[in-house]
């Protein structure tokens, strides 16, 4: 069984992972890491370049970047009107770098703490202060994951019940840990 | 609603207040209309990913509606699709989307 969290003294939660479950995890968020991008700027020592900085003003074409950063103004199914798609073209340009910075954190959270391990299985304690970006981060996961396997409430493609040499297995095995760890996290933190 | 009661509650700090009246009234009539003209409201839409649990657990944290409600307004989201979480002028309301997107719930603001 995958490790789960269980609540900790200190008011914080802990997950026994192995190594290898360790290492899937980190793998998972070093890829999340690169589908949110680095932030702007790069390597410039300019902080006001930075603080300066816009956002874009046009909504990602990968269906998994736009779950992770959805438009504001105009709900599903209707098409956006033009002074809808303007307000959330300009929501986008002035919110999204810090959505970004927010998603990049919680996800640099988790490794941060996986890399304690040192390569190895081990318990990973997690503090209060952190268990809500690591929530954050295993959310932006599972929202990703979901995108890209296309889940859905009914399950239409029967994803919960793959055959073994199905290329979408070992995706959708993570799927369910991330939830099971999510869930598990809550249960730590809520009591 | 949080937030027509904290206007309310400054006001009535104003008016107990020892500070001339002279004073005091360009103050008052300087502060921002109490009801915006028109509400602007924040509606969170059902997602296949997000956990029931985890939307209850967004809508106590940040808004710090207590479970009950909490647990309505993500059960309204599940079975109706969406829900009206929040309402307020449309820089409030566009804090809040920013804050639900955030989380990683789906969320939009529009006109009431």
């Amino acid at each position: 069984m995958a490790g789960l969290f269980e609540s900790a003294a200190d008011g914080g939660a802990a997950i026994p992972l192995d190594e290898f479950e360790a290492s899937i995890l980190r793998s998972l968020e070093v890829q999340m890491l690169e589908l949110i991008g680095p932030p702007p700027g790069g390597e410039s020592d300019d902080p006001l370049a930075a603080l300066f900085a816009e956002g874009p003003s046009e909504a990602p074409e990968d269906p998994a970047l736009l779950r992770l950063f959805p438009d504001a103004y105009g709900g599903p199914g209707a098409p956006k009107d033009a002074e809808a798609a303007e307000m959330a073209s300009e929501f986008r340009r002035y919110t999204e770098l810090d959505l970004r910075a927010r998603k990049r954190e919680d996800a640099l959270a988790v490794v941060r703490a996986l890399d304690g391990l040192g390569g190895e299985g081990g318990v990973v304690a997690v503090g209060a202060a952190d268990c809500p970006r690591w929530l954050g981060a295993l959310n932006d996961l599972r929202l990703t994951l979901g995108s890209r396997l296309e889940v859905s409430e009914e399950d239409e493609d029967g994803l919960y019940g793959l055959p073994e040499d199905d290329p979408r297995k070992p995706l959708v095995i993570a799927y369910l840990w991330l939830g099971a760890m999510q869930e598990s996290l809550l249960e730590a933190m809520i009591g | 609603m949080e937030r027509g009661e904290k206007i309310e509650v400054d006001e009535e700090r104003r008016t107990v207040s020892v500070a001339p009246v002279e004073i005091e009234r360009p103050e008052v009539e300087g502060v921002p209309v109490t009801e915006p003209d028109t509400p602007w409201v924040t509606i969170v839409h059902n997602d296949p990913v997000n956990l029931m649990t985890y939307v209850q657990y967004v809508f106590q944290s940040y808004f710090g509606y207590p479970k009950d409600k909490a647990r309505k307004l993500m059960m309204d989201v599940h079975t109706k699709g969406r829900a009206v979480v929040s309402s307020g002028t449309r820089e409030e309301m566009e804090r809040d989307v920013q804050a639900m997107h955030g989380y990683g719930l789906w969320a939009t603001l529009q006109h009431d």
